[in-house]
């Protein structure tokens, strides 16, 4: 799957490149801890924008290419941001025979964004996910933390209600 | 000593029903009435009734309440707990008769499975080592290390007959006793815990129930082979499973049976966890390990095989959760024990991802050779809303299908093989009449497309073109040659394709077209869609004997297409009309059809 890369300018706090070059400096040397190093860095920022991908690059000592290669080729790493509440559409198989895309398509119509999209306030993001396992309580989407089983596509407008703030 | 134990689910299911503020809420009651020292609440893993979560189950009298909300808490500990006498409304209904209340395992669910890699999910504490350690946990290990050889151990799971539960189904001992013939200064052993497979959770509730036995057969395997370290390699998408095993990993080793001379053996072994990304072709073996190696995982060609060179250019032995899962009982209990369970060649049990249009939904573990009609109908419950069955996946996006013509075959690995089909690692999703197998096919393939690799062009370009066809198909613009070339494609990537990814990605459109060429057919000869599912080829009308005039499907079309006179049959424009189904359900009378 082709990833959206985000436009937005990135910026980073002390804070957060404190926390990075501290996950870098404990695995440099180790080209095997690279992805470990990359989920650590979305963790801190949310998603992996190039200048993050550069500073993992030079510190493990290896080249960009590599750190684009595996940042591609995974679909837990994001290249743009995820909005304040994001949410999951599972569109595994057992999901799936249960209605899922009918789901999926009423949160894309009710929020305007495509599957893989951030609204332009950044207050919802949309990803189409793969299996969770929840499959008894299929269908199923998650917004952040929270889990909405055996919804069906009447439900999605109260669900969105409830992350208005 | 406690009175009274609830267990209270904490897999993946019940927890996204809330089984934890379940938990904490009846932690709280119970401290409120000075009972949390004769009332013991343990969070176990999976019961495997997912359908009807969230679950708890009290002990001593072994009553299954089911769907639990946070707010009957107080009453189960005020009357049950308390009092002595059982909330009723909350039993699980099939264990309540006129006169009294059945134990689980006389309910038809359970009755018939029989529970070896299950074994203590749903019955211990998955974050205590002792209590694996009471249910025989680490018996077999020490076996291993302080009465048998390498050899004897590898004749043992030889001798049972154990088959590879990933999906491949290649003899267990076998792909040990390659390891084990190689030299080397390091070798590896590798649980494959990237359970990609759309539909399948079985491996992460085996690692959520029960992740010491997952340790305990990885060391014995470490023990046969010569290898001295393993590796994990879990989906990160599943965090409860990650937090339990790493849980599990530090009490092994605090307690000696990891790490250096495990009991006295002189044997070392040590064990880590590496995180996937989520990446489905990941869960192929050479995949896999250049994954943990910290690359993009893509496969390499085979020879050299992994027991020769695999992990870091190392000898390694990979196997699948389950796999694993078997291994501490069948050194305890005997290779003739295990290999009087199941079929000729299929030994032992599967466990099942019971999912779709099916009642009980969950996992089950059942003796191979059960037949499919009894998983459905007798274990399952059968379909809900009295829709006739049509077929069941299996194998996931490398399977096929199992139609309604064939629920009588028993389950096994050279059945499911023989018929066109694959046992996967065991998910096994239920399709009723609404389900169009042509869409199947399709989803499969927009899957596979999705997480081929790229490295190979079979795969990559041939799989884009499968699903361009069957796009072609489901939108009424393909002929009868195109079916044919759809087959000839498949078999051409079935053929060349570098690995199993690509070797099976086209086994769910040969499946379909095998059982459901009709179905095919309908879709390019008479562009029809019989299940209702392929929206090019839906046309809405309304029927006018049933339509009101009440005018709310009119008012709520997003594009003008129905107009009609109020209290007059209304009419839909078909050439406007962009099939939302908004019109449909929003009709009370029924009057609107789809066809």
């Amino acid at each position: 799957m082709l990833k959206k890369i985000s436009t937005i300018p990135f910026t980073d706090t002390a804070e957060q490149a404190a926390k990075l070059d501290a996950v870098i400096a404990e695995c440099t040397g180790d080209v095997s801890q690279l992805m470990h190093v990359m989920q650590e860095a979305q963790n801190i920022y949310g998603y992996l924008p190039f200048e993050v991908q550069q500073k993992i690059a030079d510190g493990m000592n290896v080249p960009m290419e590599k750190v684009y290669g595996v940042a591609t080729f995974y679909a837990q790493f994001a290249l743009s941001p995820k909005g304040k509440y994001s949410i999951s559409v599972c569109l595994g198989t057992a999901c799936y025979v249960k209605g899922a895309q009918e789901i999926l398509d009423e949160l894309s119509a009710q929020l305007g964004i495509e599957a893989e999209e951030c609204t332009e306030d950044g207050k919802f993001s949309l990803t189409a996910c793969r299996c969770i396992g929840a499959c008894g309580l299929a269908p199923v989407i998650t917004v952040n933390e929270d889990v909405y089983g055996k919804i069906t596509a009447a439900d999605v407008a109260g669900i969105l209600a409830k992350y208005q703030d | 000593m406690y009175r009274s134990h609830v267990l209270v689910c904490g897999g993946t299911g019940c927890t996204s029903s809330n089984s934890q503020k379940i938990i904490d809420t009846m932690e709280a009651e119970l401290k409120a009435k000075g009972l949390e020292n004769e009332v013991q609440v343990i969070r176990t893993g999976c019961f495997g009734l997912c359908a009807l979560g969230p679950i708890m189950i009290v002990y001593p009298e072994g009553c299954f309440y089911s769907e639990v909300k946070v707010e009957d808490v107080p009453e189960i500990v005020e009357e049950h707990l308390l009092k002595g006498r059982m909330v009723k409304r909350l039993l699980y209904d099939e264990t309540v008769t006129e006169t009294e209340v059945k134990g689980l395992n006389d309910t038809n669910f359970y009755k018939t499975q029989q529970r070896v890699a299950l074994k203590n999910c749903g019955v211990i504490n998955p974050e205590d080592i002792n209590e694996y350690i009471a249910y025989d946990g680490y018996q077999a290990l020490a076996k291993c290390v302080t009465e048998l050889t390498p050899e004897q151990v590898i004749q043992i799971v030889k001798d049972s007959g154990l088959r590879g539960r990933g999906g491949g189904g290649f003899p267990t001992g076998l792909k040990w006793s390659f390891t084990a013939a190689n030299k080397a200064d390091q070798k590896y052993v590798v649980c494959n815990a990237d359970e990609g497979d759309p539909g399948a959770f079985m491996d992460r509730s085996v690692l959520e129930g029960d992740p010491h036995c997952i340790i305990e057969a990885m060391a014995i395997c470490g023990y046969a082979t010569g290898a001295t370290e393993g590796y994990v390699y879990v989906r990160a998408e599943y965090p409860i499973a990650v937090a339990r095993l790493q849980i599990a990993i530090n009490q092994a080793k605090k307690l000696g049976l990891l790490g250096k001379d495990i009991f006295g053996s002189g044997f070392d072994f040590d064990l880590h966890i590496k995180l996937g990304a989520g990446a489905f072709v990941c869960g192929e073996e050479t995949a896999l390990m250049t994954s943990i190696e910290g690359n993009r995982g893509e496969p390499r060609p085979r020879p050299p095989y992994p027991a020769v060179k695999g992990l870091f250019g190392k000898p390694t032995t990979e196997n699948n959760v389950e796999t694993f899962a078997n291994i501490p009982a069948i050194i305890r209990n005997g290779a003739e024990w295990f290999s009087s369970m199941g079929t000729e060649k299929s030994k032992g049990t599967k466990v099942f991802a019971l999912g779709g249009k099916i009642k009980n939904t969950g996992l089950v573990e059942i003796p191979m050779g059960t037949t499919l009609r009894d998983i459905i109908y007798e274990i399952g419950g059968g379909i809900p809303g009295g829709k006739k069955f049509k077929a069941a996946q299996t194998g996931g996006p490398s399977g096929g299908c199992i139609p309604a013509s064939l629920i009588d075959t028993p389950i096994d690995y050279d059945n499911l093989t023989a018929i066109g089909c694959m046992m996967g690692s065991g998910g096994l999703i239920v399709m009723d009449e609404d389900n169009c197998m042509v869409d199947i096919a399709k989803f499969f393939l927009d899957f596979t497309v999705d997480e081929s690799c790229g490295k190979c062009t079979p795969c990559r370009v041939g799989t884009k073109r499968l699903l361009e066809m069957l796009d072609k198909i489901t939108e009424g613009k393909a002929t009868l040659e195109d079916l044919d070339k759809l087959e000839d494609l498949c078999n051409y990537i079935k053929e060349n394709s570098l690995c199993g990814l690509g070797q099976t990605a086209p086994n769910p459109v040969l499946a379909t077209l095998k059982f459901f060429r009709e179905e095919y057919i309908a879709h390019v000869v008479d562009k029809k869609c019989p299940a209702g599912v392929c929206k090019s080829l839906l046309s809405f009308s309304i029927e006018a004997d049933k339509c009101k005039g009440c005018t709310l499907c009119a008012r709520k079309c997003p594009v003008g297409a129905i107009s009609g006179a109020v209290k007059e049959a209304h009419t839909i424009d078909t050439s406007k009309c962009i099939k939302c189904g908004v019109c449909m359900d929003s009709c009370k009378f029924k009057a609107i059809i789809k066809k």
